[in-house]
């Protein structure tokens, strides 16, 4: 049980992201990711040096080779000597251990950041490699053809039919005209069958990327942002890896991890969901009651780009960049990992009154 | 704002080998975590949040094994995250444990660092080829040979030094009995004969390659009342990082390294290290590096610190007693090696280190490293908590 309350205010004060693409062979993952860093320290005009703490999320799985994160650490300049980690996931899980570290007071601002190129490899067979590796990865099953799984489980259950998947999918695509950064812009086809009851347009691009953001606690968040996104609650939490013995219609962690990052407490008026499938937006929906006044994905989310490690960090960036903006006072960000949603993260943020 | 205190509740750890044949990735973890429960008497649902650390996923060829481990661990239900920063990972991953309680997010907390290298082949792990790149094909020993053979020269060490380090590490490695190397019929000599692998390390001055997991309950002051074996508690910790290569990195002493144990020193209240620290657990995958780290660790000047090994300083029953367990050069499963130096570190305080333990041993250093000598990672703990 918690001991006390987090007490220190901790705010995104900057996001920056690449522009996603299904290739960049031209780039090594540090030269996509050299841009986004220093855009996001322009945007507060700190340096490597004035960063308390930095934190990064990627996998080696993606690159294809043992500690890939070390050459990324090369490009953010760490002499002299910084302080610093690094998690094996999506980058929005280096920003919950950042935000935990900004709470013990030893920091008062962090960098973070992630990327991924999901396209050297096919992707749907390197993630098989995440399944139990002695009884399910030898047999290959690829991650849309789980995800087909959920679909079905969905549907057979009454709870969306292919219409209503193929509106997810539309309006996603269509919010994403207005983002500059995604990979799929404006309409798109909903496309063949992939694995059924999945659709091409059903399931997200494969693509590369890279995003970062800033942290900073207290009156220094005010003096980096005109309106920081106050990090109200965080919270993140798992559930069994077995496929079989998960309601996969439901989303049990994601309803405590919103629970206990204090979502349900008022209404947010936007959601960034971290759902690399249509399907897996209408579990969500529901796991966090989420109503029709609430913009879901204004980004065109992880169907309109889906670099895998960045996309749950994006979709942190993106609801904070709202209340940069002043287009949300209260946002909630989602992000996922593992199979079908087994591993799930939601933070709310919000704006000051104006 | 002031920081929860933390502290060790819970110990476990599996017995090292070179292959554990007769468990699965998921059994070896498990076995750690419920004998750190049991240490503890705690049972899962005590548990708040699970952090779980370990070297590259290449290693075991399971991308992410946290997903697939979260029921073994006992995590459903609950927050999971998973550090991996090289070889300091066992550090780093306590540590990330440890501010989730500093912090107050959560009460206590199970942290886990393993490696079951029999599954796959490190070697290979390190191995995979890039483009321009020279590939790791050496294995670590060619990375740090010649490094060692700098601090050789730069210091003027003898080079009876690294056999006499390795002689002790195996020595004590016989009194514990979860270390994986336990060569009853060591000699000095025979560590002298072994053959040369990378001028100037030998045979047994090297790690041995294992199976095997550590784990370790840390909770708050509350849960810390309820222990029922006295706690370890977190005088300081800290993290730093500094890139592999460039034209001004001093390998031999990287300044990563000095800064992160003077923030630790500097938290714990410490002005004499060499003098107020009790003992040292120290990542000495090669016999030559405890020399090295000593110097880096403020423990002695620039270029003394092989004379402190020479003299019998870091002998268990020495004044600053280093590797008490046996340290990395008697068991190495690479992710879990971190952990156990803070494990170990925190047995010591506690006086539960059984037939290693150092006699009053009141202040303990716990240290990782990784990469090209670029992360650090360390704690010191003590039988007090901080401020008392």
């Amino acid at each position: 049980m918690t001991s006390a309350p987090p007490h220190r205010e901790i705010a995104v004060v900057a996001f920056a992201q690449t522009g996603h693409r299904r290739t960049s062979d031209e780039l090594s993952e540090v030269e996509m990711l050299m841009p986004v860093l220093h855009e996001v320290l322009d945007r507060t005009g700190l340096k490597t040096a004035d960063i308390d703490f930095t934190c990064s999320g990627s996998s080696d799985y993606l690159a294809g080779r043992a500690f890939s994160f070390t050459l990324a650490l090369d490009g953010v300049g760490a002499w002299p000597p910084i302080s610093e980690s690094h998690v094996e996931m999506d980058g929005a899980w280096a920003l919950y251990e950042a935000w935990t570290k900004l709470l013990t007071g030893d920091a008062d601002t962090a960098l973070v950041y992630s990327y991924g190129k999901s396209s050297p490899g096919p992707v749907r067979d390197v993630l098989t490699r995440q399944l139990d590796p002695y009884y399910v990865a030898p047999l290959w099953p690829d991650s849309v053809a789980l995800a087909a799984l959920q679909a079905q489980a969905l549907i057979d259950a009454g709870d969306t039919d292919e219409p209503a998947l193929a509106a997810v999918a539309a309006r996603n695509r269509e919010s994403a005209a207005a983002n500059p950064h995604a990979q799929l812009r404006g309409a798109v086809p909903q496309g063949d069958y992939l694995v059924r009851p999945l659709r091409t347009g059903d399931c997200p691009p494969i693509g590369d990327g890279a995003a970062a953001v800033i942290l900073a606690a207290g009156d220094r968040a005010r003096e980096l942002c005109a309106r920081p996104a106050w990090i109200r609650g965080i919270d993140h939490r798992t559930e069994a890896h077995g496929l079989g013995v998960r309601d996969l219609t439901d989303s049990p962690s994601t309803r405590l991890a919103a629970e206990r990052a204090g979502a349900f407490e008022r209404p947010v008026d936007t959601a960034e969901l971290h759902a690399p499938f249509t399907t897996q937006e209408i579990v969500l929906r529901k796991a966090l009651r989420l109503g029709d006044d609430v913009t879901v994905n204004p980004s065109g989310g992880a169907l309109a780009a889906n670099p895998i490690m960045a996309a749950g960090l994006i979709r942190v960036g993106e609801a904070a960049a709202r209340i940069h903006r002043g287009d949300s006072d209260r946002a909630l960000a989602h992000a996922t990992s593992g199979p079908c949603l087994q591993q799930n993260l939601v933070a709310v943020l919000e704006g000051e009154a104006r | 704002m002031s920081k929860e205190p933390v502290a060790v509740v819970g110990i476990g750890q599996t017995k090292h080998v070179a292959a554990r044949r007769d468990v699965s990735i998921a059994g070896l973890v498990r076995e750690a975590a419920r004998r750190a429960l049991d240490d503890a008497g705690l049972s899962w649902a005590d548990v708040d949040a699970v952090v779980i650390g370990k070297a590259p996923d290449f290693f075991e060829g399971v991308m992410m094994p946290e997903l697939y481990l979260a029921d073994a661990l006992g995590a459903v239900g609950k927050p999971m995250l998973r550090v991996h920063t090289a070889g300091s990972v066992g550090g780093s991953t306590a540590l990330v444990a440890a501010n989730l309680v500093a912090a107050r997010v959560h009460g206590t907390v199970l942290t886990l660092a393993f490696e079951k290298q029999s599954e796959s082949n490190a070697m290979w792990g390190l191995s995979l080829p890039i483009p321009f790149q020279q590939p790791l094909l050496a294995g670590a020993g060619g990375f740090f040979a010649p490094h060692i053979r700098a601090y050789m020269r730069r210091s003027g060490a003898p080079e009876t030094i690294g056999a006499l380090v390795a002689y002790k590490d195996r020595r004590n490695a016989l009194k514990n009995p979860y270390a994986h190397l336990h060569e009853h019929d060591i000699t000095l000599e025979k560590v002298m004969a072994s053959p040369m692998l990378w001028d100037p390390v030998r045979y047994s001055e090297t790690c041995p390659s294992s199976d095997g997991a550590c784990a370790m309950i840390l909770t708050d002051r509350t849960g810390a009342a309820r222990a029922p074996r006295p706690p370890a508690w977190m005088l300081g910790g800290a993290m730093r990082s500094e890139p592999t290569l460039f034209a001004g990195k001093d390998f031999v002493s990287p300044r990563a390294g000095r800064d992160c144990a003077a923030d630790v020193y500097r938290q714990a209240g410490i002005t004499d290290p060499r003098r107020e620290i009790d003992g040292a657990e120290i990542y000495v995958p090669f016999s030559w590096y405890e020399p090295m780290w000593l110097e880096n660790l403020g423990f002695a000047d620039e270029g003394e610190g092989w004379k402190l090994t020479e003299a019998g300083v870091t002998e268990l029953d020495g004044d600053l007693p280093v590797n008490m367990s046996g340290g990395v050069l008697s068991t190495n499963p690479i992710g879990a090696s971190g952990m156990i130096r803070f494990a170990e570190a925190a047995l010591q305080v506690r006086g539960q280190a059984g037939e290693h333990q150092v006699e009053g041993a009141r202040r303990v250093l716990g240290h990782a490293y990784g990469g090209g000598s670029q992360f650090f990672s360390m704690w010191l703990v003590g039988d007090r908590p901080p401020d008392s």
